[in-house]
């Protein structure tokens, strides 16, 4: 094939956002995400085992404006990824292909996130005596 | 390691502007993709006004008329007009689907065409689909049976068939391969939607009896397992079908055997 190389057609750039994309690309990115987390959380066990100051400086941390949007992050992406994952479970078995299905339960996932996130948060403020 | 970018020589530059006749009362402006192998360079995006009143209700009609009254040079596949034969497809307003099918006024704005996605191009709207033929050859797409045909054709029970429905009336136009992320990043190894629908399409036929042979054949962490149920595939499907779950079928298949 003589003459000049040819292009690849755009991709990324061009295709749409719809909810079947972004519902996968997050719950990798969570996936991710939880992954650090986990490793803060082994950091913050550490912590717990080294003694009561290295524990206060890391719990001042976590009570920080970055702390806590940290932990917040964590906690959308927990609830995300479980969510999702029990929809990647569905799919493993066979249900929940027909497109309104998918709809509905990824719907579902993001409502579900955000009120388990939010239940989470209020508990635990709550079990702190915030009110 | 995917690749989210466009390689440098491959970006979109703007093009050129045919403007729409004096007097056209409903214009609408289409941006098509254009890549010419003899000049070579970088792809452009030339725009094209057209009078709606003068034009077919479809994607088609428009870029035919483009064709035929504006720009003679702009390349596309097209050959039934009527969603059967699988020519026309290529990525429309964000998504993949047949042109001939797609009516424009269910676009709002300007209509963006582009080729199927993250495919070599050949010349304008025309990818290169070399490679996914090949897939397509490598997953032996015939009937496969050691008994000698009977004096008839082979019968099947009502429900034997239907079990064919939802895989036979793809017509491998190839939207929803081309709309697989995973597809994009793995095309090489992975088979994409298109093909393991095909795929599946046999090993779901009573009259095949090469079940065993084709899963073995699938059974690869590229070939099937690239699948992430990520369901663009279904969501384009211009025909309606269901891909994703149709390589669900295989996958639980896989399982089953063990």
């Amino acid at each position: 094939m003589a003459g000049h190389p040819r292009p690849l057609s755009p991709h990324l750039q061009i295709y749409r956002r719809q909810l079947t994309s972004v519902t996968s690309i997050l719950h990798r990115l969570t996936g991710i995400g939880l992954a650090v987390g986990l490793l803060y959380l082994v950091c913050w066990l550490v912590a717990a085992a080294s003694g009561l100051e290295s524990f206060d400086r890391l719990q001042s941390f976590n009570g920080s404006i970055i702390g806590r949007l940290l932990l917040l992050g964590w906690s959308v992406a927990f609830f995300y990824h479980m969510l999702n994952g029990l929809r990647h479970l569905a799919w493993d078995a066979g249900w929940g292909f027909e497109l309104p299905a998918a709809y509905k339960t990824g719907t579902a996932v993001f409502i579900g996130t955000a009120v388990l996130t939010l239940l989470a948060w209020v508990i635990g403020y709550y079990q702190m005596g915030a009110f | 390691m995917a690749e989210l970018t466009l390689p440098a020589g491959s970006r979109p530059k703007p093009g050129k502007t045919f403007k729409a006749p004096v007097g056209a009362k409903r214009v609408k402006t289409f941006k098509i993709y254009r890549w010419d192998p003899d000049t070579g360079g970088n792809p452009t995006i030339d725009s094209y006004e057209i009078d709606l009143d003068q034009c077919g209700p479809m994607v088609l009609d428009a870029i035919i008329k483009i064709k035929n009254e504006v720009d003679s040079t702009l390349a596309f596949r097209r050959s039934c007009r009527e969603g059967v034969c699988g020519s026309c497809s290529m990525n429309i307003d964000g998504t993949n689907t047949l042109a001939c099918t797609k009516f424009i006024s269910e676009i709002k704005g300007d209509v963006k065409i582009y080729p199927l996605p993250h495919m070599s191009v050949i010349k304008d709207l025309v990818p290169d689909l070399t490679q996914i033929f090949a897939q397509y050859q490598s997953i032996e797409p015939w009937l496969k049976n050691e008994n000698l045909p009977p004096e008839r054709e082979r019968l099947q029970t009502p429900a034997e068939r239907a079990k064919l429905d939802g895989l036979w009336e793809c017509i491998l136009c190839f939207s929803c391969s081309t709309a697989c992320p995973s597809y994009w990043w793995n095309g090489d190894r992975y088979l994409g939607p298109a093909v393991l629908l095909q795929a599946y399409r046999f090993i779901a036929d009573s009259r095949d009896e090469a079940t065993g042979e084709r899963l073995d054949q699938l059974e690869d962490p590229f070939r099937l397992y690239r699948c992430h149920t990520i369901m663009n595939c279904t969501k384009t499907c211009p025909k309606g079908l269901n891909p994703a779950k149709a390589i669900a079928e295989i996958k639980k298949l896989m399982v089953e055997r063990r």
